[in-house]
């Protein structure tokens, strides 16, 4: 598919995954003590695709051009917002949803990026963070009739929708993939349950459709890795000066490798609010943005699979971990002494369940101190000690991680 | 003919005369040495060719087209590549990929959005950059990092990189800079065959006087901003303009 | 006239504290050239302190009072703190009255130890690498300490009240001749601004007048030249974040009773320093200082009713819009060197 047997294995191995997660996700009967760390839910699934969408495009601007975005939730803000417009005014149809939503936050992206990158390195990410509160603090303000302020824009049974809403009984409807009425609907929270014994598999549509939809989101981001125009981008990142007296016109591949990001976070954001139509301000804060810089970090920025496994492990760990309360602890902790495990349950649950927060920080600069090329990185280095090889392992990704420099 | 031609530059910092009415001209198809004392303006002349700087007064064309205030990559564009005194490469890059970078900014123009099909499959740029690793003799590290290159090696990269655009000039700054005699020794034949092989004009800035009388045919000598000699090397030795300039007394 | 000056008065206050931090970030990006997102979880940290100092203080012993009773006809609880016991009534429910001044004796050599801590044990290691590696693993220290401080003091705003001397406001029009009520102005918010311009100057004149602060200075232009001098530059440094943190910290302690310190109030201030850091110039410490007021002011004006009328919407986005303007016209900020910018 690429011409490169290891670019389309990984493709293959992703898509597989992607498509079998219902059943991978789900390894622990639905009775025993270990559901709790199922993930095969239609909603935590749905996150993990979306989200990785998100960070495929973060890493195809940091991780090629090194631009460190610090804005990039404005982008998905954008997108959720125009997808709730159009369920509001068109239809609950999702594919002209997503479709506005990746243009409007493309147009926004070749606006914010046209000026953020007349600069580079922190005056960039300065430039982004603050065009990203910028836009944060007017969804909550001026731009209240559009966003819906504080409480964030929602479908209301007043809403116009002018091809859907004979249709409309006295509930706000749902959404659903081209109309109400091919293949029964085909609505996004629509599920199949498979029981089987005491396993409990759900099929759901709109989480297959995100799937498909992150597969393509990659499919694309690996032809872009790999064409001229990526090699320029990776360029960009080791030697500007160089790139210029080489005659290439830098301004013009970093705006283009923005757009391109900025939308695969409004088609993100887009999803987002087809799987659950409401779109909120708090989505564009730049919290949410450093969130999918960790996410890129954590499995390796620049490489191809790592942001992947960087959005599917926060998104992971953040609903295990925020699942986790003292009573539980306090079960796992049980065979200690008492006043022993007290003092254990307490320290661990600062950890988890609104601790998750620390967790992710900590987590972070780990990740950032010591291994700079994220879990990719760490795969690497452990499948090398495994093997006991110490030359460059044939790894497809391993080219294009960033070297690890010891600190000093 | 003149390929590039500087009349009456004159660049100014502060208090500073940094060029004073320069006049030069670099004849089509010969390796043109621009020596001088520290300071006498080297660099910031060869900054203003390549749109680095902008003159206060002057011209400077190159192949009867204005220089000035054109970016460093329309410059490049016009056929005008540059080798820095520290070599500029894609340090975080393959050696193959710093080569074959150069041919797609020769082929697709300061920017293309050509980002489909796989670079592995661009077969003629392929072909054309292996070519021009063997010709510098480095196909056997193409798969290196270039950051891991000796400095030697670098200088040699980054020679090939800018060869690999058929540039119709060449500007090189200090080549041999840092380099031990036996890789001066190097460079010099490789400039040298490659100048015969390929017909490049070529403007050298360079301060070791081995290499300049090994490669020039024809020397302009700069000193407190200005020419004061333009000449074949030959005549050059025995001028004593030259010797007072160098050595700041009259050789008499 | 009364209407702008007391909109100018009401923008020091905020002024002073972008201008505190700023000038923190400047000295440690002037010095180490490292970009400390933490910063703003100093600050934090700050107000923390005085929260912490206001706690200890009143930590109270109960007694009964067996001739009341509470409303559970139970025998009444009386809180008597200890420092009140110890000291006397009028003594002890003096200090616990001034424990947010009293903190800036705690915050000092607090906030030292975790400049020092920090620089030795995490931001040493990032000198040499890339601005973006430096951004993201002091964004993880952001996060990580705002969330200690989040698990021991919970997610809501602690209020912190300043001394009731400084309780209330006063007619600040009166004095300089406006009509009565014109210009109404706290109390504690003068003090803040007098506070801030107390260390702003303190680290002005330390940098100016001490052999210290001239190594410091000449490291800030040229940090090679001045290692090559056999001068031990890191040392200086690291005493240099200590400090840094010091005067973000003292921010912090002060600002409690301005505004109810809370554990995310880091992040929100430190978005806005920077913006004040880049429009005062990289590198340039009177620039941010300078810039701190400015944007202040200019934020307080933007939120007057006639501006917001005309630009509705323009309080909330004055500073970033100064500070996107600012970055592409002027690059290197209002007062900063020729050259910084270029990256």
């Amino acid at each position: 598919m690429f011409g490169n047997k290891n670019d389309t294995r990984l493709l293959l191995v992703v898509a597989i995954m992607v498509l079998l997660a219902p059943f991978i996700l789900q390894p622990f009967g639905i009775s025993t003590g270990m559901n709790q760390f199922n993930a095969g839910y239609p909603d935590l699934m749905q996150r993990f695709v979306i989200f990785g969408i998100f960070a495929i495009g973060f890493n195809i601007l940091f991780g090629l051009t090194g631009y460190l975005s610090f804005g990039h939730a404005a982008f998905l803000g954008v997108g959720s917002y125009s997808a709730v417009w159009m369920f509001k005014l068109l239809s609950m149809s999702v594919i002209p949803a997503i479709l506005l939503a990746v243009l409007i936050s493309g147009v926004f992206a070749l606006l914010i990026g046209y000026i953020s990158l007349r600069r580079s390195g922190i005056y960039f990410s300065i430039l982004t963070l603050a065009f990203a509160q910028m836009s944060y603090n007017l969804a909550y303000s001026v731009f209240t009739p559009i966003t819906n302020g504080e409480t964030g824009l929602q479908l209301s049974l007043k809403d116009p929708r002018i091809l859907d809403a004979a249709g409309a009984s006295g509930s706000l409807p749902s959404t659903y993939l081209i109309s109400p009425n091919w293949l029964n609907g085909l609505e996004m929270r629509d599920t199949f349950r498979l029981q089987l014994g005491d396993w409990l598999f759900q099929f759901n549509t709109g989480y297959y459709l995100s799937a498909i939809l992150m597969l393509l989101a990659f499919y694309v981001s690996v032809r872009i890795f790999r064409s001229p125009f990526g090699l320029m981008l990776r360029a960009v990142k080791t030697n500007q000066t160089r790139l210029n007296y080489t005659g290439v016109n830098t301004r013009p591949y970093t705006l283009a490798a923005f757009v391109i990001s900025g939308m695969y976070a409004g088609l993100a954001g887009g999803l987002l609010a087809s799987m659950d139509p409401l779109a909120g301000a708090e989505r564009m804060q730049w919290t949410a943005s450093g969130e999918v810089v960790i996410m890129a970090i954590l499995g390796g920025a620049g490489t191809l699979i790592g942001p992947i496994l960087g959005a599917g492990s926060i998104k992971y760990f953040e609903n295990i971990f925020s699942k986790i309360n003292e009573n539980i602890l306090h079960d796992w902790f049980a065979f200690l002494p008492d006043g022993l495990a007290n003092g254990v349950v307490w320290i661990v649950s600062k950890f988890t369940g609104d601790g998750w927060h620390l967790t992710l920080g900590l987590l972070f600069m780990m990740v950032v101190i010591f291994l700079p090329g994220g879990l990719v990185e760490g795969g690497t280095r452990i499948w090398n000690f495994v093997t006991r090889k110490n030359r460059p392992s044939r790894s497809t990704d391993k080219t294009y991680a960033p070297k690890h420099k010891p600190a000093e | 003919m003149a390929i590039l031609e500087v009349r009456n530059v004159s660049k100014r910092f502060g208090g500073l005369q940094a060029l004073d009415d320069v006049n030069l001209s670099v004849e089509e198809n010969t390796i043109h040495a621009i020596i001088g004392p520290n300071g006498a303006g080297k660099s910031t002349l060869l900054n203003c060719f390549v749109g680095k700087l902008l003159p206060d007064e002057g011209s400077v064309l190159f192949d009867g087209r204005s220089l000035l205030g054109a970016k460093p990559h329309e410059i490049n564009q016009m056929g005008v590549s540059r080798v820095f005194q520290t070599p500029e490469i894609f340090g975080d890059l393959t050696v193959f990929e710093n080569v074959i970078i150069p041919c797609f900014a020769k082929r697709d123009g300061a920017f293309s959005l050509n980002a489909w099909k796989g670079v592995r499959h661009e077969v003629d740029m392929r072909e054309k950059a292996e070519q021009m690793l063997i010709d510098v003799s480095m196909q056997d590290k193409k798969d290196m990092t270039a950051s891991s290159l000796s400095r030697g090696d670098k200088r040699r990269l980054e020679m090939a990189m800018c060869l690999s655009q058929d540039p119709q000039l060449l500007l090189l700054d200090e080549p041999t800079a840092g380099m031990s005699r036996s890789d001066t020794n190097n460079t010099i034949d490789l400039l040298k065959e490659i100048q015969a092989k390929r017909a490049i004009t070529m403007a050298v800035i360079e301060h070791d006087m081995h290499v300049v009388f090994s490669l020039a045919e024809k020397i302009s000598v700069l000193a407190q901003g200005t020419v004061i000699v333009e000449d074949l090397p030959e005549n050059i030795k025995g001028n004593l303009k030259v010797q007072e300039a160098y050595l700041g007394t009259t050789a008499a | 006239m009364d209407v702008i000056l007391l909109q100018l008065l009401n923008g020091l206050d905020k002024g002073s504290a972008y201008a505190l931090i700023a000038l923190g970030l400047t000295l440690i990006f002037g010095t180490l050239g490292v970009v400390n997102f933490a910063h703003g979880a100093l600050f934090m940290i700050g107000a923390f302190s005085a929260v912490t100092v206001q706690k200890i203080l009143s930590i109270s012993f109960i007694t009964l009072d067996p001739e009341k009773t509470n409303f559970l006809g139970k025998p009444l609880e009386i809180k008597t703190p200890y420092i009140v016991s110890w000291f006397g009534e009028g003594a002890g429910n003096a200090i616990i009255d001034w424990s947010v001044p009293l903190a800036i004796l705690f915050a000092i050599p607090v906030m030292l130890i975790v400049g020092f801590v920090m620089e030795r044990g995490l931001i040493k290691h990032f000198y040499k690498r890339p601005h973006a590696d430096q951004i993201l693993v002091t964004f993880g220290l952001a996060i990580v300490m705002q969330e200690i401080i989040r698990v021991f003091y919970g997610a809501n705003p602690v209020p912190t009240p300043a001394p009731d001397f400084f309780r209330g406001s006063f007619d600040f029009g009166v004095w300089i001749g406006f009509s009565e009520n014109a210009i109404i102005y706290p109390y504690w918010r003068l003090v803040y601004f007098i506070f801030s311009a107390i260390i702003i100057s303190a680290v002005f004149s330390f940098l100016r007048f001490t052999t210290f602060g001239m190594v410091v200075r000449a490291g800030m232009s040229d940090r090679e030249t001045v290692g090559l001098l056999g001068i031990n530059i890191d040392k200086k440094f690291t005493i240099m974040f200590g400090i840094a943190a010091a005067v973000a910290g003292l921010a912090g302690v002060m600002y409690a009773p301005i505004n109810s310190p809370n554990f995310h109030m880091g992040m929100d201030f430190l978005v806005l320093s920077f913006v004040v850091v880049v429009v005062g110039g990289m590198g340039s410490l009177p620039g941010a200082v300078l810039a701190g007021f400015l944007l202040g002011v200019l934020e307080s004006f933007a939120s007057m009713n006639e501006i917001k009328s005309i630009f509705p919407g323009i309080d909330q986005i004055i500073i970033y819009l100064v500070a996107i303007i600012i970055l592409l016209v002027r690059p290197r900020g209002l007062m900063g060197k020729v050259g910084v910018a270029e990256e």
